[in-house]
């Protein structure tokens, strides 16, 4: 039942999916290991970025890639406004409540898409959307592969701003310390907003490598908030690294789960892991003890 | 009634407390001191079941309870108080010595009562539906006294519950706690407040870097030129015997 | 004293209610009012009370109208038989989650998201196996007579639903005046603390959890003896894990009656948006999120923190401070 060809393009599939996650969850980590927050509002802002990609080459015929340097900035914008003038200002300063605040923020964008957009699941098509490629006898299909290698390089930028740029080392001041920060000058509130902006701007890019392959709906962003958090929590809260390991181990599970118990068993693997690393290692693969 | 043998514990390599042992007899008011950093609380948590010890045991009444839960260790009549007083903040004084009283009062009313009767003890009769968030550091202390005086203990640890006080509000506290020894309630209390330590104590046992260095009566241990040494640095002792001696 | 007299003047005055109302859409918002309040009650005994705010609390109430349905359908059993036991199946599932947990120290957000991965998974079984009725669902067949739990008017369901709520503010009443509630509350504001004065937390806990996810439970036989109908989205999906929070938060947390009045005006609210924005799908549900943040950000201890005194104000249990650490 495992054999190799029939394991091969699932492992391989897995970890294009995986590599698509990771960067989902880049976003989230980067939001956690700094602000100390869960960001539940990550799905719907995925949803709410997909939309914007789908809507884009709809109405102004541009391809979902080269709509990168459009989403980008808009949900970096996007962020930036929500963090400053909505979640900032909601905290007073206590964490674990801002879950309920993204909560209600995740309900508001995901029902006002409902409301505007109706239900009906869309997709775009492209003159790559079908294409495969064949790597060692498995076929992969080429949008795949294109978000496998724009994932992979958006961690890298990612790793760059944080480590060889003053924004970066800014970034991982209040991280630490925020009221040291803030001591030697940081502006504390603009850094968390940048911060917040900088995840959400992941969710562009991601949501451009998504499009090709996948779909959209109002809902599409819950299945993705769970799997976001299980990959942030195996790959430990605020590790870049840890979200891309676990990303790749995510992906390759759901994969290779479908494949044993069936399309609506299969995500039960997450779960479990979900659970199991909550439980036994909070901390994660590589994150730092609580 | 308390005995702690050979208590040592790490943490990540570094040693906290190392081979620490003491007794405290029935009745009687033991002072554990000693400089910041010495290991004081963390013998506590040893002690009460707050931290598992790698090695050492302690016996309360003759019970081994080394390794038990702290709920289980304070139902058996030990109860802490916490150096960095936590009081449930949104609820009154009244409701807060109640939940101690809960432990061997089962009726809400009986609680309520017995509450009011332990607060006015440690003098906050005024205060009791003042919401425990809005008490003065003073008031919070005498809170975190009335809570465990509540659990009607045999051995009480008290952890600096001196720490913050004006010497005025500290002279106010001294007689609650003769008072406390006097109704049969043994104590051991980490001080920093050498005043208290000199009227309170029978007994005092010096903690530096894990370890105890000195143990007597508060007079033997103040004179102590290692107990100097290890306030003072290395080489204070010979110097104050010069300078007394000139 | 004073508290028991007004849950049941409150118990009397809504079952005075079908004589005076006869109209079916009235008497139907009465009776989902009621059942949002059973349903913010059960999350208020562990979230409010207990200060562990789970984002999952469906995982309950999926249970026990699946276990309603499911011995009903599948076994033949009487419904009235079949109620306790769905309840208790609620408890049972409370027992594992809150024993497996708690045991393992989470805390704050962890829990809430551990929660969540809970329901995901009850959701994922239900959706695979026949048993449950897979994607489809269950259906319980329309057979109206008290005997089958059914009812042909509305009455009886606002009866069955004021009963279920009757004993929810019972128990939360009972948290505010026993032993129990005020360790759970200690345990709430400072878990330490509270060990160190005796009180077992982990004990406290997993009872509070047990008997949210029976109250929840209950909700979902309700749902299913109402509605005839579930399947796993409506059971396990999030709609019913938010609807849960809702009215706590708004009403609310650690209060008797915060989550009826939550209910209340997040029912109104509801009116009042359909009146002036129709029927569209998700317009209700955009001004209830609105309504999270807004509360969260200005009144954390919901509608009732703002009658109470300046002094109580800075005190209470709010939204912000009672989820522990995480």
């Amino acid at each position: 039942m495992l054999e190799f060809s029939i394991l091969f393009p699932s492992v391989l599939n897995g970890l294009t999916t995986g590599a698509v996650y990771a960067l989902i969850a880049l976003g989230l980590t980067l939001i956690y290991g700094v602000l100390h927050i869960i960001n539940f509002a990550h799905g719907a802002a995925l949803m709410a970025a997909l939309y914007g990609v789908y809507f884009l080459h709809q109405l102004l015929g541009i391809d979902p890639y080269l709509a990168l340097p459009v989403m980008i900035p808009a949900m970096f914008a996007l962020g930036y406004a929500l963090q400053r003038w909505v979640i900032g200002v909601a905290s007073h300063g206590k964490d674990e409540n801002i879950l309920l605040v993204t909560l209600g923020l995740a309900i508001v964008l995901e029902n006002l898409a409902l409301f505007l957009f109706k239900s009906d699941t869309r997709t775009i098509d492209t003159a790559y959307t079908f294409t495969t490629v064949p790597i060692l006898g498995a076929t992969i299909s080429l949008p795949k592969i294109v978000a496998f290698a724009g994932a992979l390089a958006m961690a890298g930028a990612l790793l760059a701003v944080m480590h060889r740029t003053d924004l970066g080392r800014a970034i991982r001041a209040c991280a630490k310390e925020r009221q040291g920060a803030r001591l030697v000058g940081i502006d504390v509130d603009h850094v968390f907003a940048m911060s917040f902006g900088i995840g959400l701007a992941c969710l562009g890019a991601a949501a451009c490598f998504l499009m090709p392959a996948y779909y959209v709906n109002p809902t599409v962003g819950n299945g993705f908030v769970l799997i976001a958090f299980t990959i942030v929590v195996l790959g430990g809260m605020g590790s870049f690294i840890g979200a891309l390991a676990g990303g790749f181990i995510i992906g390759v599970v759901e994969s290779v789960g479908g494949l044993w118990l069936g399309e609506s068993l299969g995500q039960i693997g997450i779960f479990v892991i979900f659970i199991a690393v909550l439980l036994f290692r909070p901390q994660g693969l590589f994150g730092a003890k609580a | 009634m308390l005995e702690a043998r050979g208590l040592s514990i790490s943490f990540g390599g570094l040693c906290a407390v190392e081979d620490v042992g003491l007794q405290v007899p029935a009745g009687r008011i033991v002072a554990l001191i000693g400089p910041n950093g010495a290991g004081k609380t963390t013998c506590f948590n040893l002690i009460s079941g707050f931290l598992k010890p790698d090695r050492g045991s302690v016996a309360f009444d003759d019970r081994d309870i080394t390794g038990l839960a702290p709920h289980r260790i304070c139902a058996l009549g030990m109860t802490r108080t916490f150096q960095i007083v936590q009081p449930f903040a949104a609820q009154t004084v009244r409701e807060n010595v109640a939940v101690g009283a809960h432990l061997r009062v089962r009726s809400r009313r009986a609680a309520l009562a017995r509450a009011d009767e332990v607060a006015s003890r440690v003098g906050l009769g005024d205060e009791l539906d003042k919401l425990a968030l809005n008490l003065t550091i003073s008031g919070r202390k005498r809170l975190e006294l009335a809570r465990a005086l509540a659990t009607g203990p045999k051995l009480l640890l008290l952890d600096e519950v001196l720490a913050g006080l004006n010497p005025q509000e500290i002279t106010e506290v001294i007689p609650v706690i003769h008072a406390i020894r006097d109704t049969g309630v043994t104590i051991l209390m980490i001080e920093h407040v050498m005043q208290a330590v000199m009227h309170l104590a029978d007994d005092v046992y010096v903690l530096s870097n894990g370890r105890l260095i000195a143990q007597g009566t508060p007079a033997e241990v103040t004179n102590d030129p290692v107990v100097i040494e290890a306030y003072l640095g290395t080489g204070t002792a010979e110097r104050l015997r010069r300078m007394a001696h000139a | 004293m004073r508290g028991l007299i007004g849950i049941f003047a409150f118990a009397a005055a809504v079952a005075a209610a079908p004589f005076f109302v006869s109209s079916g859409y009235a008497l139907n918002a009465i009776i989902m009012t009621l059942y949002a309040a059973l349903l913010g009650q059960a999350w208020n005994i562990l979230g409010g009370f207990g200060g562990q705010f789970s984002f999952g609390h469906a995982v309950f109430f999926g249970t026990g109208a699946y276990a309603m349905g499911v011995l009903q359908v599948k076994f033949g059993w009487n419904a009235w038989a079949a109620a306790p036991v769905a309840a208790a199946c609620g408890a049972a599932v409370g027992a594992f989650i809150g024993g497996v947990s708690f045991r393992y120290g989470l805390r704050g957000s962890y829990f809430a998201l551990v929660t969540l991965a809970f329901a995901e998974v009850f959701r994922i079984l239900a959706n695979t196996f026949e048993f449950t009725g897979a994607g489809v669902g269950l259906m319980i067949k329309l057979n109206e007579s008290a005997a089958n739990f059914q009812f042909a008017t509305k009455a009886g369901y606002l009866y069955l639903i004021l009963t279920l709520v009757v004993v929810a503010q019972l128990a939360t009443w009972w948290l505010k005046h026993s032993r129990y509630g005020a360790w759970l509350q200690a345990v709430r504001d400072n878990e330490e603390s509270a060990a160190a004065l005796g009180v077992n937390a982990f004990r406290v806990k997993l009872a509070a959890i047990m008997i949210s996810g029976a109250l929840m439970a209950a909700g979902g036989v309700f749902y299913i003896q109402y509605l005839h109908y579930i399947d796993p989205h409506i059971a396990y999906g999030p709609g019913v894990s938010v609807e849960a929070l809702l009215a706590p938060i708004v009403g609310g947390i650690g209060t008797v009656w915060g989550p009826v009045i939550g209910a209340v005006v997040l029912h109104v609210l509801g009116e009042g948006t359909r009146g002036l924005m129709g029927d569209a799908p998700g317009v209700n549900l955009v001004v209830y999120g609105l309504v999270l943040i807004l509360m969260v950000m200005f009144l954390p201890r919901g509608i009732i923190g703002v009658f109470q005194t300046r002094a109580a104000r800075n005190a209470t249990p709010t939204a912000r401070t009672g989820a522990g650490r995480a």
